[in-house]
């Protein structure tokens, strides 16, 4: 009764493809847009925002980069980990190299070098399909590992071998750096987020999100209508892979303010899937839920036994957490295979019947 | 001009003249190769019975090798006597291998394949958190005498040098062989081999006519148990049991694609490729990039290779018709 | 004084463009020329040549495997002939590309109908504007201006083909959800979509009752009357070639049995006895 869009009749094209067609949804966005904005800074914790809040957008984030590639495009990638590393590293070399320069340039520029990246290793996508795709993105992911590692001028020739984050200004605030504040980043990440997202989302609806799944659904019919697939299939490696350099980039410079390469390795890889097949794939409020639902669960979980002073080590709470992650994914393939996203799309569609248990 | 062809020569000619110089190192270079090689086709071999039998890729056969080792490993160390624990970790195997078909698989018959793959990734999942917890996640080392394998190694002199050979590798190397050919010829030859090959090519073709879906899963997951039991073995006879194993078992995947995803000697073949062309890339040109390229030569020539022949060396060409 | 010295000449024009028009009707769309298609051993195709008029409704018929399907296939592009040589609008091509042969005003519908499976019935018609759609990824990220213009101006037309499919109510649904007969529906207004010069359809009534296939061949009826498409199409049913063809073309096993009318080719001998039979 709640949820009606009775008396919400479109009388315009333009109306009925707007991005949120029905007026309680809007509603509800701009409530979330409040509360993340405005709320948040003013009356969460440092802990709350810096341990969940920024990786939560970070992730999410990636999850959109990779979910552009596997759900909407259709392509299988494991390189995920390997991508953000592009985007961080060339983030701090630019920087590095060209210490005035306005950060948010920066990070813009280096979305590029993962793209760039993302192509290349997408060429094969040309040729091969499916599961041997896979093995293209491992290849990428091991390989760029490897170049973290070997190639000294990427991290600047330091000792350790890990970068560490200088300190960047902005309208006279620090904000990155050990100087810059848990709300200035996550206010910094949140808009870039935001921003980003909007993009997307306008992008999926649009030609060239449509031909994507025009490929991934069936490539020969999408050739017939008049889609190259070699422009197609890059063009999604590019995109999801100038997200993932983004988040790769944020996650360094806004949120951990240093890196090394495990930070960035295949272990990320499958984090990121995982957040993408729990949120739904080929949704994009399925990233933001899937991110949530893989980075939360762990810390609730950890925080579980302190607060019933119960004597359980951390470690052992990450594998109960590893048990049930992988527990829910099987439930969720065989429940709901789209994910938590369908499933929220399909609550909604019931509660706009509600309180009648079926939809005319 | 000069430095060109002085990197010609670096690539092209030197690591032939070092291969040639020190005659024995190449043997021993080989060897290692060959052994690791077998031990990738193991992994290989266990996809291979799970995807030739129901088409689903089993990403969760790494963390299965861990997962078996470890049980062998841990009931030894309870007290129990080595054969008799082999036994049981058979037990435990056959007990998940139900315990999947029944849980996991039944509910997703007639799905895509990308849903059962990445129904296996949570199986990973699920799998490498309970290992852990019941097990810890320290290394552990393989009871390998105790199971009558023998640690010892024998040396061969030859070209003026010597050549090691680990008796526990040549154990490998016979037994995987007996393995798969004992597996190519269940395949080929029995009626369950048949009925294995109807359920890979179509879920519901093979139910109608009579095929009991759940039965042949139950036996495939439960052979591929077996297969990872014995990998398991060997794998820690070589170097410890610990979880650093499962990120190994992805090098399987550039075994299948050379090898094909069916092909049961495929697996020994593709295995054997990956494994020798991988220490000879790292012993002989390794040094000019600085070494480590062992972690992704194998993917690269995977990628090189599906580039030239898209369906792998043993697959069928896909024909998509319209 | 020069204005209606203009709008005269218009007139006469415009008259003179009417009788070329007539002239051209019959002009000459695609030929094939001694085509053979092999594929391993299995000779698909066999020298088969035929032409298609322009704004025709032209019929392939012949019994199951004739090549019948391979043979759009080879007009489509993807399939390419060992020998032969396929001549669309005059021009011969060599290697064609499948989305060369639809900027080229060439669109198909499938045996197996191929919709795409993951989209609603609006977008699958939509992606047949694929085509036609131009603004680049700077707009398309922005959605304001241009890319929106763009949109609302295709939805416009895809809006007009699913009025005339009568689909309207669907327009929504997930097509894989849909009964078969729709689909096929759906899967013609992707094809019109495109502003076919050429439509290749196969098949398009398999499956469908009385009812439905006499919707269906109105629209046929109708695309060709109103828009001028001209229609090649591939059909079992003899009743709905005998009223919708204007030429037939027989293949069997690969080879050209017969061409001509439908009533020429009802009456062939050769085809009674390869595929028509005999009334008992």
């Amino acid at each position: 009764m709640l949820y009606r869009e009775a008396g919400q009749f479109k009388t315009s094209y333009s109306a009925d493809q707007a991005l949120l067609p029905i007026a309680q949804d809007r509603i509800g966005l701009l409530f979330i847009l409040v509360v993340a904005f405005i709320a948040l800074p003013m009356f969460a914790s440092d802990f709350f925002i810096s341990s969940i809040m920024i990786p939560f957008l970070v992730f999410s984030l990636a999850a959109i980069g990779l979910n552009i590639l596997m759900g909407y495009a259709g392509q299988l990638s494991l390189g995920t980990g390997a991508f953000m590393g592009v985007g961080a590293y060339s983030c701090y070399k630019i920087t590095s190299l060209f210490p005035d320069l306005n950060i948010l340039l920066v990070l813009f520029l280096s979305g590029f070098f993962s793209a760039g990246i993302g192509v290349v290793f997408g060429l094969p996508s040309l040729r091969i399909k499916g599961l041997y795709l896979a093995i293209t993105t491992l290849a990428a992911q091991f390989f760029l590992e490897w170049c973290f590692i070997r190639i000294g001028w990427l991290y600047n020739y330091n000792d350790s071998g890990a970068i560490e984050v200088p300190q960047r200004m902005l309208f006279g605030l620090a904000i990155t750096g050990p100087h810059a504040t848990p709300v200035t980043r996550y206010l910094v990440i949140l808009t870039i987020v935001s921003v980003m997202t909007l993009i997307a989302a306008n992008v999926l609806r649009g030609r060239i999100g449509r031909s994507w799944m025009m490929i991934r659904d069936m490539d020969i019919a999408a050739e017939l209508m008049g889609i190259r697939p070699l422009f197609s299939k890059l063009s999604a490696f590019a995109f999801s892979s100038y997200y993932c350099g983004v988040a790769g980039a944020l996650m360094v410079f806004f949120w951990l303010g240093s890196a090394e390469v495990e930070s960035f390795d295949i272990n990320h890889s499958f984090l990121i899937m995982f957040m993408v097949i729990i949120g739904g794939m080929g949704s994009l409020t399925g990233c933001f839920m899937g991110a949530a639902f893989i980075w939360v669960l762990p810390v609730i979980l950890r925080a579980i036994p302190p607060a019933f002073e119960l004597n359980i080590l951390a470690a052992t709470m990450e594998h109960v957490s590893s048990i049930i992650t992988g527990v829910l994914i099987i439930f969720f393939l065989i429940v709901e295979p789209h994910g938590l996203a369908r499933l929220w799309r399909v609550g909604k569609e019931k509660l706009r019947t509600w309180p009648f248990p079926y939809a005319t | 001009m000069e430095s060109f062809s002085a990197a010609l020569d670096l690539f092209f000619l030197s690591p032939f003249r070092e291969m040639t110089a020190l005659p024995d190192l190449l043997l021993q270079v080989i060897w290692e190769g060959f052994v690791s090689g077998i031990l990738y086709a193991l992994i290989a071999l266990g996809f291979v019975l799970i995807y030739k039998a129901s088409a689903v890729f089993n990403f969760a056969q790494g963390i299965m090798v861990v997962f078996a080792a470890l049980v062998l490993v841990s009931l030894f160390d309870l007290g129990v006597p080595a054969w008799l624990a082999l036994i049981l970790t058979i037990g435990v195997m056959g007990i998940l291998a139900l315990s999947i078909e029944r849980l996991v698989l039944r509910k997703l018959v007639n799905q895509h394949e990308a849903i059962l793959l990445m129904a296996t990734i949570g199986l990973t999942l699920v799998l490498k958190g309970a290992g852990q917890l019941v097990f810890g996640g320290e290394p552990k080392s393989m009871i390998t005498e105790e199971l009558g394998l023998s640690t010892g190694s024998s040396d061969w002199e030859v070209f003026d040098g010597i050549v090691i050979f680990q008796h526990i590798d040549i154990a490998a190397a016979v037994i995987a062989i007996i393995m798969v050919a004992a597996l190519a010829l269940f395949f080929s030859r029995t009626r369950i081999g048949r009925a294995l090959r109807a359920v890979a090519d179509d879920h519901q073709a093979a139910l109608s006519v009579g095929i009991s879906l759940n039965q042949i899963w139950a036996i495939v997951w439960f052979a591929s148990g077996i297969v990872a039991l014995v990998t398991g073995i060997m794998w820690g006879a070589r170097s410890d049991v610990s979880f650093a194993l499962e990120i190994i078992a992805l090098k399987a995947l550039a075994v299948l694609i050379l090898g094909g995803f069916t092909s049961v000697p495929g697996a020994i073949v593709g295995g054997l490729i990956v494994g020798i062309g991988e220490k000879l890339f790292e012993v002989y040109w390794g040094p000019i990039f600085g070494g480590g390229v062992e972690a992704w030569f194998a993917y690269v020539l995977a990628l090189i290779f599906l580039l030239f022949r898209p369906q792998g060396m043993f697959g069928e060409r896909h024909i998509e018709r319209i | 004084m020069s204005a209606n010295v203009d709008t005269q000449s218009i007139g006469d024009v415009q008259a003179s463009t009417r009788e070329n028009t007539a002239l051209d009707a019959k002009e000459l769309l695609l030929s094939v020329d001694n085509v053979t298609l092999t594929f391993g051993g299995v000779k698909a195709i066999s020298d088969i040549s035929f032409n298609i008029l322009k704004g025709e409704i032209r019929a392939i018929i012949g019994p199951n495997g004739a090549g019948k399907t391979s043979m759009l296939n080879v007009i489509n592009g993807f399939y390419h002939p060992q020998k032969g040589r396929i001549s669309y609008r005059g021009k011969t091509r060599k290697r064609m590309k499948p989305y060369q042969a639809a900027s080229s005003g060439i669109a198909r519908t499938f045996q197996n109908v191929a919709l795409f499976s993951g989209m609603s019935t609006l977008d699958n018609i939509m992606s047949g504007r694929s085509l036609k759609m131009k603004r680049g990824l700077f707009w398309q990220m922005l959605n304001v201006g241009p890319a929106r213009r763009e949109e609302i101006e295709h939805r416009e037309y895809v809006e007009q083909i699913i009025d005339f499919l009568e689909i309207a109510h669907i327009r929504k649904q997930p097509v894989g959800k849909l009964p078969y007969g729709l689909q096929k529906r759906v899967e013609l207004g992707r094809a019109m979509a495109m502003e076919p010069e050429l439509l290749l359809l196969d098949e398009p009534m398999a499956g469908m009752n009385l009812e439905e296939k006499e919707d269906m061949s109105r629209f046929i009826l109708d695309l060709n009357s109103e828009f001028g498409t001209t229609i090649a199409l591939i059909e079992h049913d003899m009743g709905v070639v005998m009223d919708l063809a204007d030429r037939v073309v027989v293949l069997d096993y690969g080879q050209k049995i017969a061409d001509g009318t439908p009533m020429e080719v009802q009456s062939n001998q050769n085809v009674i006895d390869a595929y028509l039979g005999v009334a008992h």
